[in-house]
């Protein structure tokens, strides 16, 4: 389940420009993706639309509930025309999807799930209760649009954490943390953050991204 | 076969419904719209992802499987981003109350 949103939001991805920017603020603008070959930009983009139109159809699919030819033209020229009439920023996926790394994936990601619903609600209804919280920043490793969103997206699941706000040029996280009882807790919810975003990248980044991960975060804030 | 899953459907219903009403609790209890929104995504996301497990097992159509399989993947696809709009409206317009933050590593930027 969780696999197949991932893939099906690699192609139909919603989530802005192309990724693999890296240069950060003095790089290309946004939706600028002079810097890949054309052949490969020309080539990735018809792929991408392709997998879109894929998704789109399989979506309309399962809306009416049964396969026949009717539906599947239908959702052929429906999808066709939201992609016409509603064109994204590319996303393109430079990455691999790796199905052991996916799997750990969707498994932790089901637990923490659980655990967190199970905490939150715990909280909500301990009587007289009060919890406090915090905001903190998590420099992310690997800055791609993907990897920011999908890792945005998974820790709003998972325990104490909420993403605030997105600084998208610098590649971090700003993110709410319920039920805060001192330093470690923060430590311990920053570490889990950085933990998503390598199971993450394991799972559907390329081999550079992987290689990445063993560096340090960077905090680029501009006034830490 | 049939019986095992009306009554893990039951389970999966009753269990969902629960986490809903936590997650209800939580809504209205919680002092701050941050934390709130904690009340609003993941309770509740588990308790709608239970609710459709449960009708899935009472239904078993494979048509009525490809809804409700849809309706989980929204869910799962929306919801953190409907709460991260929500948090940062609340946060910018200064709908939040600091007092109950012991770390804001956001402010001033």
């Amino acid at each position: 389940m969780t696999a197949g949103r991932r893939s099906g939001r690699d192609g139909s991805g919603p989530a802005g420009p192309p990724p693999a920017r890296g240069a950060g603020p003095s790089g290309p603008p946004p939706g600028h993706d002079g810097a890949r070959p054309a052949a490969f930009r020309r080539g990735g983009r018809w792929r991408d639309q392709a997998l879109a139109l894929g998704w789109l159809v399989l979506t309309w699919l399962l809306l009416w509930g049964d396969v026949t030819w009717g539906n599947l033209l239908g959702g052929l020229v429906v999808g066709a025309a939201v992609l016409i009439f509603f064109p994204l920023p590319p996303v393109t996926f430079g990455g691999r999807l790796r199905p052991r790394a996916l799997l750990v994936l969707a498994v932790t990601f089901a637990g923490e799930l659980v655990s967190a619903s199970v905490r939150v609600a715990a909280i909500a209804v301990r009587p007289g209760y009060r919890p406090r919280g915090a905001i903190i920043a998590v420099p992310l490793r690997v800055r791609t649009d993907l990897n920011l969103a999908l890792t945005a997206e998974v820790i709003s699941l998972v325990p104490g954490t909420l993403i605030v706000e997105v600084d998208r040029d610098q590649g971090v996280l700003y993110a709410h943390v319920l039920d805060v009882r001192g330093p470690r807790d923060l430590t311990a919810s920053r570490d889990r953050i950085l933990a998503v975003e390598r199971r993450l990248v394991r799972a559907i980044g390329s081999p550079a991204e992987v290689r990445q991960l063993r560096t340090e975060p960077v905090d680029r804030r501009k006034n830490p | 076969m049939g019986v095992l899953a009306d009554w893990l459907g039951a389970a999966c219903l009753t269990a969902g419904a629960l986490l809903s009403l936590a997650a209800g609790i939580g809504v209205l209890r919680f002092p701050d719209v941050l934390d709130r929104m904690h009340a609003a995504t993941k309770p509740q996301v588990l308790g709608v992802l239970l609710l459709l497990a449960g009708v899935a097992l009472r239904l078993r159509t494979p048509s009525d499987l490809g809804m409700l399989a849809l309706v989980v993947v929204f869910q799962l696809a929306t919801v953190p981003v409907a709460a991260q709009m929500v948090g940062r409206a609340a946060y910018r317009s200064g709908r939040v109350d600091r007092a109950l933050l012991d770390t804001d590593e956001l402010a001033g930027r």
